[in-house]
């Protein structure tokens, strides 16, 4: 498909710590379109922010290293280029979102300046032009009054406003990618769920492509295209988001949906899944969720399951499906 | 009665926090003073003094200051064994005093940040080697090391500046690097690189100005150490060559005549001892004023 922006092929990361390797990200594969929303999606430590950061080249050096794989940006692998040519690419092709808005912008400048430094490191304008630039981004996250904000200091405002903020960075170049790692975790349901309509919002007037990491299936719902589910550093499963909700394929995606709480249905006990992730140290040879799998079979204990697409656009990894 | 009580102990409260916050405001108002004063004789030190500071006068030796037994109007601290006027040479060294610390505070606090921002920012191996340079500057008695570097430049006022900074930027490095490390973990520098800002950029405009509060309290606490320094180097004879005086000097020259002539060493004596209070007092409010976990009073 020709409308295909970013391509991620078998992505390895690995954090080299003094106990030994920790793969992170074992073999993972997945394509966003433009202008689609693509939501990556699993619990704590199953490697979905290291996906975001081995994409954008941001992983803690020196332990933290993508040791195989392709991230093909618009036809440029990015993990062929050089520090000062990664160093174009992010804000102006790719940018991110961090989780916590309080500490995400400088104490010491005004929301404006903070603006207008990737601005004017990315576009050579003038400085009116530069104010113009500042003022339409604050324009584009919905801020209220944006000539007067961009004076204010980020203590002067709340956290959905801080979070507009940084958002307003991260669009100030019009990249053609976002990756947003859990941006409304600090926010309250009412300001996230505004945050969350403002992406629509911003993603229809700039068709940019937005990568979406969350914990969070209602999110997903909301917003996605289409998601990933991760496990213990591998996608397990990846559909349309109508698909996976509807016709969940893998007993991890099923587990997981059953465990968000309802309320439509009187559970005496909210669902969980028994049992912990396995150690990324020294994974297990077989099916990585088989030790909390209700259907395991024999097979899932040996063997690693193959990645089979069951219909178009959806594949799963499990010996239940091929 | 019990209105009575509570009012007058309202008063009572009141009261006490206002002469606490004045007791507070005073070890700035008196530091600013102290030193303002200082560094203005010491400018205008041609204009201020009544006598030229090498200007001998044997028959004057050893006159105690005015308002002694033997005292004169004409030398209102005294002389020195040399008959030297000793309110002129004290204000001269003023001169030499202050713009010798002032001068090695100024070079040791813009190496020790330079090095201590780029060994908290690049970590890793830079950081570890500048931390090892740091402790082996820190574990070398500083004495020695400038009694060596007089020794071999010679003495004179480029040689002291060159002393008290071989040593004195570790102090810096070690401060600045670990507000460094604390700045650049912060999620705003994450979002600085993020955003495609080169390294350079973020070391001077996201990190340098998030420790500049710790910047500023380590060079005012510094002053009083550099005096001392300096006046420890010129007591020892490896300062300022004579006849140009410098506090510390001075108070080297009156060491022999303390039970005949007290006056020689204690007046610079206690220049140092003002200028060293006021760096620290002065520091002291700084750091309450600037560290917000200590502002919430």
């Amino acid at each position: 498909m020709s409308d295909i922006l970013l391509q991620v092929e078998d992505l390895h990361t690995s954090f080299f710590t003094r106990a030994g390797e920790v793969k992170a990200v074992d073999g993972v594969s997945f394509y966003v379109r433009e202008g689609e929303t693509f939501g990556i999606v699993g619990e704590s430590g199953c490697g979905k922010t290291v996906t975001g950061l081995s994409i954008i080249r941001l992983l803690p050096e020196p332990a933290g290293q993508i040791v195989g794989g392709r991230v093909i940006l618009d036809g440029t692998n990015l993990l062929e280029l050089s520090k000062k040519e990664m160093r174009k690419v992010r804000g102006r092709m790719i940018s991110m979102i961090l989780q916590d808005p309080m500490t995400s912008l400088n104490p010491v400048y005004t929301i404006g300046d903070q603006i207008a430094e990737s601005v004017r490191l990315h576009q050579n304008l003038q400085d009116s032009m530069v104010e113009d630039e500042v003022i339409s981004a604050l324009r584009l996250l919905q801020i209220p009054a944006p000539e007067a904000r961009v004076r204010d200091y980020p203590f002067q405002m709340s956290g959905g406003m801080r979070q507009r903020v940084v958002g307003a960075i991260a669009m100030s170049c019009y990249p053609r990618l976002l990756i947003a790692d859990e941006p409304t975790t600090a926010l309250d349901a009412t300001i996230q769920a505004q945050y969350l309509a403002l992406f629509k919002d911003i993603q229809k007037q700039t068709n940019v492509s937005i990568i979406f990491i969350t914990h969070d299936f209602g999110v997903i719902a909301n917003m996605c295209h289409r998601v990933a589910v991760m496990y213990a550093g591998k996608i397990v499963e990846t559909a349309k988001t109508s698909e996976l909700f509807k016709t969940p394929k893998h007993p991890y995606t099923t587990a997981l949906i059953n465990s968000v709480p309802r309320l439509d249905r009187k559970d005496e006990r909210l669902y969980s899944i028994e049992g912990q992730p396995p150690s990324l140290m020294d994974l297990p040879p077989g099916c990585l969720f088989f030790p909390r799998c209700s259907e395991a079979k024999e097979i899932c204990r040996e063997q690693q399951p193959p990645e089979v697409e069951i219909s178009d656009g959806h594949s799963v990894s499990c010996w239940r499906v091929s | 009665m019990v209105r009575l009580f509570k009012r007058s102990a309202e008063k009572q409260y009141r009261g006490m926090t206002r002469w606490g916050r004045f007791l507070r405001n005073l070890t700035m108002i008196l530091p600013v003073i102290v030193l303002s004063l200082l560094i203005f004789t010491a400018i205008f030190a041609d204009l201020l003094t009544p006598y030229p500071y090498d200007l001998t006068s044997l028959p004057e030796r050893r006159m105690p200051p005015a308002w002694v037994e033997g005292g004169s109007t004409r030398h209102l601290l005294g002389t020195d064994t040399l008959g030297r006027d000793i309110l002129s040479r004290a204000i001269y060294g003023a001169r030499v005093s202050l713009s010798v610390s002032l001068l090695a505070i100024a070079i040791t606090a813009v190496v020790g940040t330079i090095l201590g921002i780029f060994s908290g920012y690049m970590g890793g191996r830079t950081d570890a080697f500048v931390m090892r340079v740091v402790d082996v500057a820190l574990s070398f008695p500083p004495l020695l090391l400038a009694i060596l570097i007089a020794v071999s430049l010679g003495p004179g006022f480029f040689t002291v500046v060159f002393a008290l900074s071989a040593l004195g930027w570790a102090g810096y490095a070690r401060i600045i690097r670990g507000e460094s490390l604390r700045v650049r973990n912060s999620d705003f520098v994450a979002q600085a690189v993020i955003n495609g800002v080169p390294p350079w950029r973020i070391m001077l405009r996201h990190i340098f100005p998030n420790i500049l509060n710790v910047l500023i309290i380590g060079i005012t606490l510094n002053v009083g150490t550099f005096i001392l320094a300096e006046s420890a180097m010129s007591y020892l004879g490896i300062g300022i060559p004579p006849p140009m005086p410098s506090w510390g000097s001075m108070v080297a020259d009156g060491r022999n005549d303390l039970d005949r002539a007290w006056w020689i060493s204690t007046f610079p004596g206690i220049l140092i001892g003002m200028v060293v209070m006021s760096g620290n007092f002065l520091g002291d409010w700084l750091r309450d004023k600037l560290d917000p976990r200590l502002r919430q009073l």
